[in-house]
């Protein structure tokens, strides 16, 4: 991972930055974090969300940083997702990271989330996948440079959506090479048009990453115009495949993965619905788990909660995040320094 | 090629599908008869900005390119051999380009350079490659028709050997020019010219008093150095601040109503005090009298507000987008969208978190293959623009579009309807003040905050206050741009939160001469530097900028001293913050440029000198009958023929191309059940992760009966909007001492020009009478069930006129209702649940099928129109909300468009149940019972084991009509004959597969698995 990309802007000297604000400081000096700790509209507060019931009072909570700003706009579902699966979720504005002002470091894993960053004009996360890729903090670091080192040091990134779209334009996903740079692409659903609707899952038996662990199938909805996944070259395909990166997916009503639509609501290469790197870290999928937190919010919840009034009132989404909460608590507990490494 | 302009071409690389250039070539075959071979769609970026060849390349490969889809071509544009003409749209001056603003960051941060992103440096285009030599009119007009709009695109067409290139130069023209317009001393022909001319939309007794008013003010202006005659800025401010559109001049009006058929005679002074104000009066006086003091803010701000609980407030706002829509049906719909957020957004001291919106259209006929008059859209490309607007303006914003409605009439061919509606939740308390509270004192400053100024939307208020023409102005039209408007949201939500904003508004229609005159009412008074104003490009003229409506705008009240942290804010997030003056409480307007006095105006004569209009309203009942239809009509056919008819049939693919559930708190969504395929009534929303709470939206719209009796179209509306929420769970309001069951409705009239002139408008006064008829029902509905109408709108002059043509809209209200539900996890989805179930009629059928789509499929209106008995459907809705609150109800759709046999059908959608009915003998005609469209009433079903309860508790307003089933069959007998009898999975390919997917062109749905 200690490889950098072979990119022009490497021979271009830091130049003046466009933002010269310090730090938003409190009276006593100390750094007010832009954003809401609250997901929470009906009972707003800025204090820090409180931990979520359970025993885990005694450990560091896991601590997952989400990004927000320039156009996403699925942050609050993202940020309850991790509360609800006993995590401290912090939602942040995008400059406060790409200013320094906030270090990735300090957290466990790091979100993007879905929207339509930058508006999604040029193709779905490219402005800001080239954002991360080229734009430097005030020591000459991109925060790609970070992330790369965020992973390097086992901690985990997730994209959803547009989240996913940006890890993909980035090469983070599935960054077969380890060099960064994009392998696949995710373009214009085969429709030809946006669309809202629930799809069923089927998770690659062989993947390797925490986030999957013990899930066969789930049910999400998609909400994307450009998630058919297109795979260059049968080599980038094979390996995809050998190394079992493509996690997720479409499948019909028999649980088969299926290209026919709207099961298969893009056309996606190998039917793909999401995808990990090599190592597992990384993690993206084109639908929305974080919109499956409660039963309710399924199109069928009220005749499945008539046939079974015993049904769990969970969602089938908030399964992923608590495996990697549950994993990340499983790793501090074993190395209980490695989380603070990078703090400063 | 200009030198200092690069061009930068994306292009598929061979063996990628170019989706889009199929669909170019498949649309101008379907819609336009034109061959036009293979099509190749191509992206161009011109750059106007210093970049070295090498950067350049670098830029494009690595920032614009996808490696997987693109190849790139460089200052040149490339195509196969086989393409023998093109097509190049490009942007008008000063239009919107999102995408090329979006390359130029790609740019800025490539080069780690601060390229002022307001400024425009790359341009994005479209060009396309034919196979087939097309003829230039024929490119044109495919490029017109298909590919953009002459109102804010440029096109270049030719052969493939002589591309033309366009680049947009926006700007120069006029400068910081004021001039003065000589009144005083105009004869009354020359007042109205004047009007006209400049689109003033005054008319000639308002022209009057604002001559009058500056003959009056001669030496007070003499003495302060300002000229005798107004300045060109004045006049717009004052056209603006009275345009029908602002100040809602015939609702104001003094009517004098006449009953021709009984002789009755009446003046309404004012049909919004009248009607509207005072009837919520006496409902907040009611609902205060039994402990319900949740009504917090109704008819003044932006939006009203309702208290959800003690921490929060519940902020509800609906509008119109008619004319624009009707000359750019996509700019005029993400403008109408992203307007009408802007409400909740800046109601009190702003930052409201918006929480979903909702939409209703009307539209001409999407099939009409007649003739269009001179610059009418064809209804079917105004379907489909909007529909992209309401798309792109909700989605790219991260609001969900939770549910709407489309209707179709050909009298809305002309001008569609296009009403947008957004709830929010905003704190009781933001920074320790009252969050709905607008507060500004003298000195504190005005900061403009968004999008910059250009000449886009100059003329909206006072254009949307007219009739369209062939000739209304192309300054009319503006793009919005969700992306800054969610920079914008994203700031105004962390800003009144630290308690840096005292209070903000939007800038809609009338621009900064609208928000900060209405602002200035409040200290008394402004000061307006229009020099500091940012502008997209220079040549502006004073006025222009005062009067722009360029998008994506507030304007806030800051107290100096927070200004500082107020800045550094703005610059963190990437949002524009300009002071632009200060306020004052000197009782005057006072607009500057560059210290040179543009406009001085008193506030007292601008807010309040308008002259009262007089109308004339008669009212005449129309004459109709019932129609005798054939004896032995095949029932089941017909039921087929109504779930295929255009105001029936799914909206499926129009409702998934919106965004219904980001945020993740949609609980019921527009289309539910294992198929996604049933469709509800009302939509169900929770308010945020941490409690079940939540709100009900429905949407209340029925014009075809306002053919047959205004009152009774509006009175129905209002029914159906609250019966939409009582079918889903919700509980009618003030019901028991202090419940906090809050209830929150806007009312949006959009009705025909209704003043009577002899030559111009003959049954001007007749469009009147159901204007007052219209109010006179709402004003009764808000009294019978006590429900509080907090916000609302009305948009008079719904008229398309050309060549020699007038069409125009059937006067429509569209009730738009929200509802407070203490648990979503008790609400009520409308589809079947269980084989087993025992399915009931809740209320009653009458002999009602006036205006019914029943009579519509044999081209008949009828006489017998749906009347609402209040009392009655109280009594029900009341009886229902205690049935749901002891679980005795398990599905419940509420009965309208095709009566109890369609809202059957409706309900197996969800799974393939099936149902096994026999109606009963109660002496009305078959053709009543199953299609007649009387309001206030349900099919609902009910558990085997809740059987006794339910009889017991419904009495004789419950009729027991049979159960459902398993086998997908759906049998409807009466009197031992059976009626209908169909598969239930036809019956829904039927349906799916009607006109509106086929138009949007939706895939064929799997049958029923």
């Amino acid at each position: 991972m200690e490889e950098q990309p072979k990119l022009p802007d490497l021979n271009t000297p830091p130049r003046p930055q466009h933002d010269h604000t310090a730090p938003i400081t409190d009276a006593d000096g100390s750094l007010q974090v832009l954003g809401f700790k609250s997901v929470d509209a009906g009972h707003e507060s800025t204090e820090p969300l409180g931990h979520s019931a359970g025993g885990t009072t005694a450990k560091q909570p896991v601590r997952a940083l989400i990004l927000t700003g320039f156009g996403i706009n699925c942050e609050e579902e993202f940020a309850a997702a991790y509360k609800l699966a006993g995590a401290e979720p912090t939602i942040v504005h995008l400059n406060q990271v790409l200013h320094g002002h906030i270090s990735i470091h300090d957290y466990d894993i790091l979100n993007f989330p879905g929207g339509f960053s930058f508006g999604d004009d040029l193709g779905s996360g490219v402005v800001l996948a080239n954002k991360l890729r080229y734009r430097k903090n005030a020591e000459g670091r991109t925060l790609l440079d970070d992330i790369k080192q965020f992973i390097a040091n086992g901690k985990f990134v997730m994209g959803i959506c547009n989240g996913f779209q940006v890890l993909v334009k980035l090469g983070l996903l599935p960054n077969l090479s380890g060099n960064v740079t994009p392998e696949v692409t995710l373009t214009h659903n085969a429709s030809g048009r946006y669309e809202d609707r629930w799809v069923r899952l089927k998770v690659n038996p062989k993947s390797n990453s925490p986030f999957l662990k013990g899930i066969d199938s789930m049910e999400v909805p998609v909400r994307h115009g450009e998630g058919r996944l297109i795979i260059k070259g049968e080599e980038t395909l094979a390996e995809i495949e050998t190394r079992a990166l493509n996690c997720l997916a479409y499948t019909d009503f028999d649980g088969s993965p299926t290209d026919v639509y709207p099961h298969n609501p893009n056309g996606a290469d190998l039917n793909c619905a999401g995808l990990t790197d090599t190592t597992g870290q990384v993690f993206g999928l084109m639908p929305h788990p974080e919109a499956f937190l409660s039963l309710y919010n399924h199109p069928d919840w009220a005749r499945r909660k008539r046939q079974n009034p015993g049904l769990s009132e969970e969602g089938d989404g908030l399964r992923l995040f608590r495996n990697i909460v549950e994993h990340v608590q499983g790793q501090t507990a074993a190395v209980p320094q490695e989380a603070s490494q990078f703090s400063s | 090629m200009d030198s200092t302009q690069r061009t930068i071409q994306l292009l598929l690389k061979p063996g990628q599908h170019d989706g889009e250039g199929q669909r170019v070539a498949e649309a101008a075959q379907r819609h336009l008869g034109l061959s036009t071979g293979r099509v190749q769609s191509t992206a161009l970026y011109t750059v106007r900005y210093p970049v070295s060849d090498e950067q350049l390349r670098d830029f494009a490969t690595h920032c614009l390119q996808d490696p997987v889809l693109n190849d790139v071509a460089l200052d040149e544009f490339r195509h196969g051999a086989e393409f023998k003409s093109y097509i190049l749209v490009a942007k008008l001056p000063g239009v919107t380009d999102d995408e090329g603003i979006s390359a130029q960051n790609a740019l800025g941060d490539f080069l780690n350079q601060p390229l002022d992103t307001h400024t425009q440096h790359i341009f994005s285009k479209r060009l396309y490659f034919l196979e087939h030599e097309l003829p230039e009119s024929s490119l044109r007009r495919l490029a017109e028709e298909l590919l953009g709009n002459k109102m804010i695109n440029r096109f270049e067409v030719g052969p493939i050997a002589q591309i033309r290139d366009y680049t947009p130069r926006p700007g120069g023209g006029a400068e910081s020019i004021t001039n003065t317009v000589p009144l005083v001393g105009l004869s009354d022909e020359e007042l109205v010219k004047l009007s006209k001319d400049n689109l003033y939309a005054l008319n000639l007794e308002e022209m009057r008093a604002v001559r009058d008013h500056y003959t009056s003010i001669a030496e007070e202006r003499q003495a302060a150095g300002l000229p005798q005659d107004p300045t060109d800025c004045e006049l717009e401010i004052i056209a603006q601040t009275w345009s029908e559109h602002c100040k809602h001049k015939e609702f104001s009006a003094v009517i004098k109503y006449k009953d021709a058929d009984t002789g009755e005679e009446f003046e309404v002074d004012s049909l919004f005090k009248t009607y509207i104000k005072n009837a919520t009066s006496e409902v907040d006086r009611q609902l205060r009298a039994n402990g319900n003091d949740w009504l917090i803010k109704v008819f003044s701000d932006n939006a009203g507000a309702v208290r959800i609980n003690p921490e929060s407030l519940f902020v509800w706002k609906v509008e119109t987008h008619n004319s624009p829509s009707a000359i750019d049906p996509y700019g005029g719909a993400i403008t109408g969208i992203l307007g009408n957020n802007r409400d909740p957004l800046a109601t009190g001291i702003g930052g409201a978190r918006l929480l979903f919106n909702t939409n209703v259209l009307c539209f001409g006929n999407p099939e009409f293959n007649g003739t269009l008059l001179s610059n009418q859209l064809h209804p079917r490309r105004i379907f489909e623009g909007v529909r992209k607007g309401i798309e792109d303006g909700g989605n790219k914003s991260g609001v969900p579009t939770v549910n709407g409605a489309i209707v179709f009439d050909d009298r809305y061919a002309g001008k569609p309807l296009v009403y947008c509606g957004t709830g929010a939740v905003m704190p009781m308390q933001l920074a320790g003040l009252d969050s709905w509270e607008k507060k500004i004192d003298a000195q504190d400053r005005i900061i403009m905050a968004g999008g910059r100024v250009g000449k886009d939307g100059i003329h909206g208020a006072t254009f949307s206050s007219i009739e369209l023409d062939e000739t209304s102005p192309a300054t009319a039209v503006q793009i919005g741009s969700p992306i800054t408007q969610k920079l914008a949201m994203d700031f105004l939500i962390l800003a009144t939160r630290r308690g840096l904003i005292k209070c903000s508004t939007d800038n809609g229609a009338g621009g900064l001469s609208s928000s900060i005159g209405e602002l200035a009412t409040i200290s008394g008074g402004a000061v307006v530097e229009l020099e500091k104003v940012p502008l997209k490009y220079p040549g502006l003229r004073p006025w222009e900028i005062f009067v722009s409506e360029s998008q994506e705008r507030f304007s806030l009240a800051v107290e100096p001293a927070k200004m500082t942290e107020l800045m550094s804010l703005g610059q963190e997030m990437e949002v524009e913050l300009t002071d632009i003056g200060y306020f004052t409480s000197d009782g005057s307007l006072d607009v500057r440029f560059d210290g040179e006095s543009v406009a001085r105006i008193d506030m007292e004569f601008l807010h309040n000198g308008v002259p009262r209009k007089v109308l004339e309203a008669e009212w005449t009942k129309p004459t109709a009958q019932e129609p005798a239809l054939p004896a032995d009509l095949d029932y089941t056919d017909v039921l087929s023929r109504l779930l295929g008819s255009l105001n029936i049939c799914s909206r499926e693919s129009v409702i998934r191309q919106y965004d219904h559930e980001v945020k993740g708190r949609t609980i019921i969504k527009p289309l539910m059940g294992a198929t996604g395929q049933a469709p509800q009534d009302a939509a169900v929303v929770r308010f945020n992760f941490e409690s079940w709470e939540g709100v009900a939206v429905s949407n209340g719209i029925l014009p075809r009966f306002g053919d047959l009796d205004a009152y009774h179209m509006s009175a129905g509306a209002f029914d159906e909007a609250v019966r939409q929420i009582v079918a889903v769970g919700g509980k009618l309001p003030n019901l028991s001492y202090g419940d906090g069951n809050f209830w929150s409705v806007n009312d949006n009239f959009c009705v025909p020009d209704s003043v009577y002139d002899p030559a111009t408008n003959p049954d001007g006064k007749h469009k009147l009478a159901k204007l007052v008829r219209m109010c006179q029902a709402l004003r009764d509905a808000t009294a019978a069930y006590c429900i509080p109408l907090t916000s609302g709108k009305d948009s008079m002059k719904n008229d398309f006129k050309a060549d020699g043509v007038k069409i125009s809209v059937p006067p429509t209200v569209l009730y738009s209702m929200t509802a407070k539900i203490e648990d979503v996890r008790r609400t009520i989805t409308s589809d079947f649940k269980q084989a087993d179930d025992v399915v009931y009629l809740l209320g009653e059928t009458y002999d009602e099928l006036g205006g019914s789509e029943f009579y519509q499929l044999f081209g008949e209106l009828g006489a017998n129109v749906p009347k609402v008995r209040f009392e009655e459907a109280k009594a029900l809705y009341t009886l229902m909300g205690e049935a749901n609150e002891k679980g005795l109800i398990q599905s419940c759709h509420d009965l309208s468009d095709g009566g109890l046999a369609v809202g059957l059908a409706e309900a197996t959608f969800g799974h393939g149940f099936g149902a096994d009915v026999e109606l009963p003998a109660t002496g009305l005609g078959l053709s009543a019972q199953l299609f007649s469209e009387s309001h206030s009433r349900f099919v609902a079903t009910v558990a085997p084991e809740d059987v006794v309860a339910f009889e017991q508790h419904f009495g004789a307003r419950a009729t027991r009509l049979g159960v459902v089933t398993q086998d997908s069959q759906l049998t409807v007998r009466h009197g031992g004959q059976t009626a209908i009898s169909a598969s239930t999975a036809a019956l829904r390919h039927e349906w799916t597969n009607g006109p509106v997917n086929r138009i949007i062109g939706f895939g064929q749905q799997e049958v029923a698995h």
